[in-house]
């Protein structure tokens, strides 16, 4: 039984070879961006808009006040990188019911790409607001003796990011695949009706976590006695 | 009883053990976080949307060993690697 689609070969020829993985991701890369050049192309500043127009502004809006939420401070230096990764994300997921379709986070060389993306865009915010001593201080807080801690909890969170994601992706088509062979009619359903909406609150835990992470790594402009 | 029978049988017994004990702890673990937001959801109607998305955050967290239990049980079962090094041998 394949478990991954890095195992589905889609197109082998010659030195060329393309797994269900890379395909699929790229099918998503180019619906998004396709997507959006298209309804980007008629944007209006008036109040009459094109749906397509409305529905873009409700989620950019949206992940964006989301962001302030967490952040309290101007959400557009992260909106690209977060609600990238969350738009990828959610589209991968949802589109998991498509008959055909391997979602590519089901595969752990995706999430372990986007756990390496967080894991270097942490330091690259962090030391966009604050100098390079500043932040390294962070890691002998509370005391020098928590360093090795701190390392340590960096690495692991990166490694849980990447296997939380894939395993709850996994898990999903797993359990689909496995209620196949035992009861065939009609309990896959209510699995994959369970797995949509697993993929979204990953999607979203997904965001949230890189959102907190790197709001950990930023600037605090409020020292602990101000809050209250 | 040879060696791949015996690797095929304890193989199978730890994945079963592995995802049932290790789900109990964070399913007592989500339980008891799931319980102090509503908690606090009920005393504090206007913080809802706060409290609920460190719900999110604290779930995700407390899930993840869950997560951890059922990744290594589908490696026992499906990706073993000491089933394959005895076939390798055996064959």
């Amino acid at each position: 039984m394949k478990i991954s689609p890095d195992q589905y070969l889609i197109f082998d020829w010659g030195w060329g070879r393309l797994n269900a993985t890379i395909v699929f991701s790229w099918l998503i890369m180019s619906v998004l961006v396709g997507g959006a050049w298209l309804i980007c192309r008629k944007l209006t500043d008036g109040a009459k808009m094109t749906p397509w127009q409305n529905l873009l502004e409700v989620i950019v809006g949206g992940i964006a006040g989301h962001i302030e939420d967490i952040t309290h401070r101007s959400p557009y230096p992260f909106l690209p990188f977060v609600g990238t990764l969350f738009l990828f994300i959610l589209f991968s997921n949802v589109l998991a019911v498509v008959p055909y379709f391997m979602p590519p986070t089901g595969s752990i060389s995706t999430t372990t790409a986007f756990a390496l993306l967080v894991f270097v865009a942490v330091p690259s915010f962090g030391l966009s607001t604050r100098s390079l001593r500043n932040y390294l201080k962070d890691y002998m807080k509370p005391t020098p003796l928590m360093l090795p801690f701190n390392i340590l909890g960096e690495l692991t969170r990166t490694f849980a990011l990447a296997v939380r994601l894939y395993g709850n992706i996994m898990s999903s088509t797993v359990i689909g695949l496995v209620l196949l062979i035992v009861m065939p009619l009609f309990f896959p359903v209510i699995m994959q009706a369970l797995g949509l909406l697993t993929g979204v609150i990953q999607a979203y835990i997904f965001a949230l976590l890189a959102m907190v992470y790197i709001a950990s790594a930023l600037q605090k402009d409020d020292d602990p006695k101000s809050t209250s | 009883m040879n060696s791949i029978a015996l690797i095929g049988m304890m193989s199978t017994l730890a994945a079963g053990l592995c995802i049932g004990i290790g789900a109990v702890g964070s399913a007592i673990g989500e339980g008891m976080a799931a319980a102090a937001a509503l908690r606090s959801i009920a005393q504090q109607p206007d913080q809802t949307s706060t409290i609920t998305r460190t719900l999110f955050v604290s779930m995700a967290m407390i899930e993840s060993t869950a997560i951890y239990a059922f990744v290594v049980s589908m490696i026992l079962i499906f990706a073993n690697p000491f089933w394959e090094y005895a076939i390798k041998a055996g064959g």
